[in-house]
C-alpha cells in the first residue's frame, strides 16, 4: 500500500525522467530511442491502469509533494477525472511511440530523432501531471511544459511552412499563457492560496468581486485557446496540416486536456452552482461550443488535404467535449468526458491511417486517394471503422458519446443543443464518406505499386479501430469510473 | 404470460454475423465454401427463428437483456408477435434469395461478390435486430446498422450512376436516422424509458402539441425507409443495385423496416389510445393515400421494369402505413398482412425482373414483346403475382384489400375505400400491359430465343409464387401470418 501511495507521482515521473535520460540515450544508442520511449510508456501505462484501479476502489488519493501539506507544498490529486485522464494519455501515447517506430523514419530527419521522443515523452508526462494536479499554478507549468513540447513537435520535420505553423502556434500559445498566469494572479491577490481544494472554499464570499470574475473570464479564454475552441482554433488547422501525423494524436490529447483544465476551473475552482446559474458561464460555452461545431464542420467539407480536414474535424469533436461540460448536468459531463477518450481513440486511429498513406504514397489530397482501399485493406479499413465513429454510426464508440450528449441537451431542456450535435454529425457524414467512397470505389489517377502499411504502424491502428468498437459495445467499463467522476465535480 | 429468458433472439442476430464473417476469410477462391457459409447462415436463422414460434403464437414473448447504454436504456432484445411476424418472414425469404443470389451473381459473373454475399449476410442480422429489438434505441443501433450495410450492396455496380444512388441512399437515410435518434432522446426525456409496450408508453406525459411535434419527427425519421412521399427519392434511385438486392432489401428488408419502426411508434409507443386522443392517425393516413395515389401514377410511366416495381412498392408500403393510421382492428391487421403477402409478391416479380435481365440483358419493358413465349415459366410466375398486386380473390393481395377496406368502414372513412380502387385500378393500368406484351405480342424479327433460367434461379421464384398463392387461398388456417396479424392486433387494441 504505501508504495501505491505513490503512485499518482509515478506515473508522471516515468515519463519525465525518461525524457532527461533521452538525451543521452540518443548520443550513445541511436537505435535504442524507440524501444526506450515504449518500455517508458508501457510501465507508466501500468501504472495508469493501477492508478485507475486503486481510485475506484479507495476514492481520490491526494499525494503531497515531498510531504508538505499544502499551502506549502504542491498537491495532486488523483481523483475520478484525473485517474481517467493518466490511463487515456498513456494508452493513446504508447501506441504512438509503437506507431513512431518506423513511422518518422520518413518524417522526421535522422538528427533529431532523439529529440522528437525528448519532446513526445515531455509532453505524456506534463499532459498526465496537468491532468492530476491539484495546484492551480502546478497546473499552469505543466502546461507551460506541455505547450513548449507541442510547439517544438508542430515543426520538428524542420521544413519551412511546419516552422511558420509552430511559430505561429507559439505565439497564439504564448498569449494563452499570459491569459492563463494572468488569472492565476487575479485569483491568488483574492484568495490568498493556489492550492484548488483551498480556493474552493474561499472563493464562494468574493464571487462579486472584479477581481474574481476577471480571473474566471482570463482562465476561460486561456484554455480556451489551448482547447482550440473555435473562433480561438485558428492555430490548429495549420499546425496539423504541417506536422507528421503522430503528432496531431498527441495535440489532440493535449486539446483534451484543456478541456479537463476548464472541468477543474469551473468545478473545482469554482463551484457548480456559481458558473452555472449565478454567472451562467456553462450556457455561454455550450453555445460557443455548438457554433463551433457547425463551423468547424463546414470548414472540414471544404478541405481537400486530408490532414486538414481532419484538423477541422478535431475543432469540431473538441467542442463536442466543451457542449457536454457546458450542459452542466451529470449526464452533459459524462459525455463529455466520454468524448475526450472515443475522440482521441477515433481521430488518433484516423491520423495514424493517414499517416500511413502518406507513409506509402506520399498523397495527401483527398481526390488521389482512389484506389487506395484495395492496395491498403486493412489501413483503410482501420479508417473506414473509425470514420464511421466519428459520424456516430453505431455500434461504434463515437454514437455512445453522441448520444449521451444529445440525451443530457434534451434532459436538460435545450433540444436545441441536441439538434446541433444530431446536425453535425450530417455533416461529418459528408466528408468522411467523401473519402471512404474514394478510397474504395475512386479510380486512381495513375497505377502505383504499393502494399500494406509496416506492422509497427498497422498494430496500433487496428487495436485503436478495435477499441471503436470495444467502447462502443462496452460503454459501461467506462462508465464506471465517469458516473463518480462526474458526481463528483458537481458534488451530488 | 411471464416472458421468458432466453439467448435465442441473439443467436439469431449472430448466426448470419458469424457467417458474415467465415464469408470474409473463406473469400474468392473457395467460393463454394463461401456459397454454403450464406446458405448455412440462412437456414440456421430460419431454424433459430422458428424455434422461438411456437410459444410467441401463443402469446409468450422471450426476453434478453444486455449491457446498459445509458443508466435506464439497455440493448436487449424482446420477442413479441409483431416482431416475430417481420423476423420469421425476412428469415424464410432470405432462404429462397440466397439461392437465387448464387444463381444471379455466378451466371452475370459479377465482381465482388465476396462482398457482396458479406454486405448481405450483416444487412440479414440487421434486419432481425431491428425485429427482435426491446427498444427505440435497440432498434435505431441496428437501423442504422442496416443502411450501413446496405451502402455497399447498393453501390455494387461502382458505376458513376451507382456511386449516385449510394451517396442519395445515405443522404435520406442517415438524415431518417438522425430524426429517428432526435425522436427517442425526446421520448427518454418525456416518460425516462424507451421500451415497447402493448399500450404505449407516451400516455400522461408531455403536452398534446409536443407529442404531435414528437410524431412528425418520428414519422419523417422513418418514413425515409418506409418511402412514404416526399421521402422516397432514394428507392427508386438504389434500383440500379443487383436485382436480388432489390429483391430482399428493397422489397422486404429495408423499406418494411422503415415500415415496422413506424408501426412500433404508433401502436407500442403511442398507443392506440393516445394515437386517437391526438387525432394522429388522419394525417398520416392521408400521406399515406397521397403516396399510394402518386406512386401508382408514377409507375405508369416508367419504363425500366425494375424502376416500375419501385414505384409500385412506394404505392404499396402505404397500404401498410395507411392501415396501421386507421387505427381500427381490421385495417391493422391488413397493414400487418401485407408486410408479408407484399414481400411474397413483391420478391417474386423482383426475381421475375432479374431472371429475364439475366436471360436476355433487358432491363425495358417495351423490349419484352413476347417474352412470355419463350420464358413461360418466368412469366406466369410473375403474372400471377402481379395479379396478387391488384388484389383479385385467390391470390394474398385481396386479403389485405379486404381488411383494408373492412378497417376503412371501421372508422368511417369511406374515401380510404376509393383510394384502395382507384389504386387496384392503376396497378392494372401498369401491369396488365407487361403481361399483355409478354404473351400476346410478337416477339421483333430476327431476335435470340432465350429460355427459362436455370433452376437456381427458376426455384426460387415458383417458390415464393407459391407462397402468394397459398397465402391467397387458404389465409385463415393456423400459423399463417393472417393468425399471427390477429393476435397482434389484439395485443395492442383488444
Amino acid at each position: 500500500m504505501s508504495a501505491l501511495r505513490h503512485l499518482p507521482i509515478i506515473v508522471i515521473l516515468i515519463p519525465l525522467t525518461a525524457a532527461y535520460i533521452m538525451p543521452l540515450v540518443g548520443y550513445k544508442w541511436k537505435r535504442l530511442c524507440n524501444s526506450f520511449a515504449v518500455i517508458a510508456l508501457l510501465l507508466s501505462f501500468l501504472g495508469s491502469i493501477a492508478l485507475a484501479r486503486l481510485v475506484l476502489i479507495n476514492g481520490p488519493i491526494h499525494y503531497y509533494m515531498a510531504g508538505f501539506r499544502p499551502p506549502w507544498g504542491i498537491e495532486l490529486v488523483a481523483d475520478y477525472l484525473g485517474a481517467y485522464m493518466c490511463a487515456v494519455i498513456s494508452f493513446i501515447t504508447l501506441l504512438v511511440a509503437l506507431y513512431s517506430r518506423e513511422y518518422i523514419t520518413k518524417e522526421v530527419p535522422e538528427p533529431r530523432r532523439p529529440q522528437y521522443y525528448t519532446l513526445f515523452l515531455l509532453l505524456t508526462g506534463s499532459m498526465m501531471g496537468a491532468s492530476v494536479t491539484g495546484d492551480l499554478f502546478n497546473l499552469f507549468v505543466f502546461f507551460e511544459i506541455l505547450s513548449i513540447s507541442s510547439y517544438a513537435l508542430m515543426s520538428i520535420s524542420g521544413e519551412g511552412k511546419a516552422l511558420l505553423a509552430g511559430y505561429k502556434y507559439l505565439l497564439i500559445g504564448a498569449i494563452a499563457s499570459s491569459f492563463v498566469l494572468l488569472g492565476i494572479g487575479h485569483l491568488y491577490i483574492s484568495a490568498g492560496t493556489l492550492n484548488m481544494a483551498d480556493m474552493f472554499v474561499r472563493l464562494p464570499p468574493l464571487y462579486s468581486s472584479w477581481t474574481v470574475l476577471a480571473a474566471l473570464a482570463l482562465l476561460i479564454v486561456g484554455f480556451s485557446i489551448k482547447t482550440a475552441l473555435f473562433p480561438l482554433h485558428v492555430w490548429l488547422p495549420d499546425a496539423y496540416t504541417n506536422a507528421p501525423c503522430s503528432v496531431p494524436v498527441l495535440s489532440t490529447l493535449v486539446i483534451k486536456v484543456g478541456a479537463v483544465a476548464i472541468i477543474r476551473l469551473l468545478f473545482n475552482i469554482f463551484r457548480p452552482s456559481f458558473v452555472i446559474e449565478t454567472i451562467p458561464m456553462t450556457a455561454a460555452l455550450s453555445y460557443m461550443a455548438a457554433i463551433a461545431i457547425i463551423v468547424a464542420s463546414l470548414f472540414a467539407i471544404s478541405q481537400r488535404d486530408i490532414k486538414r480536414m481532419l484538423a477541422y474535424s478535431s475543432v469540431c469533436h473538441v467542442a463536442y467535449v466543451i457542449l457536454g461540460i457546458g450542459i452542466g448536468t451529470e449526464l452533459g459531463l459524462t459525455g463529455g468526458m466520454l468524448h475526450i477518450i472515443n475522440h482521441a481513440i477515433t481521430k488518433g486511429c484516423l491520423f495514424l491511417c493517414t499517416g500511413a498513406i502518406i507513409y506509402k504514397t506520399g498523397v495527401r489530397n483527398i481526390r488521389e486517394f482512389g484506389g487506395l482501399g484495395r492496395k491498403m485493406p486493412a489501413t483503410m479499413g482501420a479508417f473506414t471503422l473509425a470514420a464511421l465513429s466519428m459520424v456516430g454510426i453505431p455500434p461504434t464508440n463515437g454514437f455512445i458519446s453522441k448520444f449521451y450528449i444529445a440525451l443530457a441537451a434534451m434532459t436538460a431542456g435545450r433540444p436545441v443543443l441536441a439538434i446541433v450535435i444530431l446536425l453535425s454529425s450530417l455533416l461529418n457524414a459528408i466528408y468522411f464518406i467523401r473519402v471512404i467512397n474514394i478510397t474504395y470505389f475512386g479510380i486512381p489517377e495513375e497505377e502505383i505499386e504499393i502494399d500494406e502499411a509496416p506492422l509497427t504502424m498497422l498494430y496500433p491502428m487496428l487495436i485503436l479501430a478495435a477499441c471503436c468498437l470495444i467502447f462502443g459495445f462496452g460503454a459501461e467499463i467506462l462508465l464506471t469510473i465517469l458516473k463518480p467522476a462526474a458526481q463528483a465535480l458537481l458534488g451530488v | 404470460m411471464e416472458p421468458v429468458h432466453s439467448i435465442r433472439p441473439v443467436l439469431a442476430i449472430l448466426a448470419s454475423l458469424i457467417c458474415a464473417a467465415l464469408i470474409v476469410i473463406t473469400g474468392e477462391r473457395r467460393r463454394n465454401l463461401r456459397e454454403f457459409w450464406t446458405l448455412f447462415a440462412s437456414l440456421s436463422k430460419y431454424i433459430i427463428v422458428a424455434s422461438m414460434f411456437p410459444l410467441v403464437y401463443h402469446g409468450g414473448v422471450y426476453e434478453f437483456v444486455g449491457h446498459t447504454i445509458v443508466p435506464g436504456i439497455e440493448l436487449s432484445f424482446r420477442v413479441d408477435a409483431f416482431g416475430m411476424f417481420f423476423a420469421f418472414l425476412a428469415s424464410m425469404l432470405w432462404i429462397p434469395t440466397s439461392i437465387y443470389s448464387i444463381g444471379y451473381v455466378r451466371s452475370l459473373h459479377e465482381h465482388a461478390q465476396t462482398r457482396y454475399f458479406f454486405a448481405f449476410a450483416v444487412c440479414m442480422s440487421s434486419v432481425i435486430g431491428i425485429a427482435f429489438a426491446a427498444n427505440l434505441i435497440t432498434l435505431y443501433i441496428f437501423y442504422e446498422m442496416l443502411t450501413m450495410a446496405t451502402f455497399p450492396l447498393v453501390i455494387h455496380k461502382e458505376t458513376p450512376e451507382a456511386l449516385c444512388a449510394g451517396k442519395k441512399y445515405l443522404a435520406y437515410t442517415l438524415t431518417g436516422g438522425a430524426f429517428i435518434l432526435l425522436g427517442t432522446a425526446i421520448t427518454y426525456v418525456l416518460t425516462g424509458t424507451l421500451a415497447f409496450a402493448d399500450h404505449g408508453i407516451l400516455m400522461d406525459h408531455g403536452t398534446p402539441e409536443m407529442l404531435r411535434a414528437l410524431f412528425v419527427i418520428f414519422v419523417i425519421g422513418f418514413g425515409v425507409k418506409a418511402a412514404i412521399m416526399p421521402l422516397h427519392g432514394w428507392l427508386p434511385s438504389a434500383m440500379v443495385a443487383p436485382t436480388p438486392v432489390s429483391a430482399l432489401l428493397h422489397a422486404v428488408a429495408v423499406v418494411k423496416a422503415g415500415v415496422f419502426g413506424l408501426i412500433r411508434v404508433v401502436y407500442y409507443i403511442y398507443g392506440v389510445d393516445l394515437m386517437r386522443e391526438l387525432g394522429l392517425g388522419l394525417p398520416l393516413a392521408v400521406a399515406a393515400s397521397i403516396t399510394i395515389i402518386v406512386g401508382s401514377v408514377l409507375a405508369l410511366k416508367q419504363d425500366n421494369l425494375k424502376k416500375l416495381l419501385a414505384y409500385s412498392t412506394v404505392s404499396q408500403l402505404s397500404y401498410i402505413v395507411l392501415g396501421a393510421a386507421l387505427l381500427t382492428p381490421s385495417a391493422t391487421a391488413g397493414g400487418i398482412i401485407h408486410i408479408a403477402n407484399q414481400a411474397f409478391m413483391k420478391i417474386t416479380l423482383f426475381f421475375c425482373a432479374g431472371a429475364i435481365f439475366v436471360q436476355t440483358g433487358k432491363k425495358n419493358i417495351s423490349e419484352m414483346n413476347g417474352i412470355g413465349k419463350t420464358m413461360p415459366l418466368t412469366m406466369i410466375c410473375f403474372s400471377i403475382a402481379a395479379t396478387g398486386m391488384i388484389g383479385v380473390p385467390l391470390l394474398c393481395g385481396f386479403i389485405t384489400k379486404w381488411y383494408l377496406c373492412v378497417g376503412a368502414l371501421e372508422a368511417g372513412y369511406l374515401i380510404f375505400i376509393g383510394v384502395l380502387l382507384v389504386s387496384a385500378l392503376l396497378n392494372v393500368a401498369y401491369f396488365f400491359p407487361i403481361i399483355y406484351n409478354a404473351f400476346f405480342m410478337e416477339p421483333e424479327k430476327g431476335a435470340k430465343m432465350h429460355n427459362d433460367p436455370n433452376w437456381w434461379i427458376l426455384l426460387p421464384i415458383v417458390i415464393c409464387t407459391l407462397g402468394v398463392v397459398i397465402l391467397g387461398v387458404t389465409p385463415s388456417v393456423p400459423y399463417t401470418p393472417l393468425r399471427l396479424a390477429t393476435i397482434i392486433v389484439q395485443q395492442v387494441l383488444g
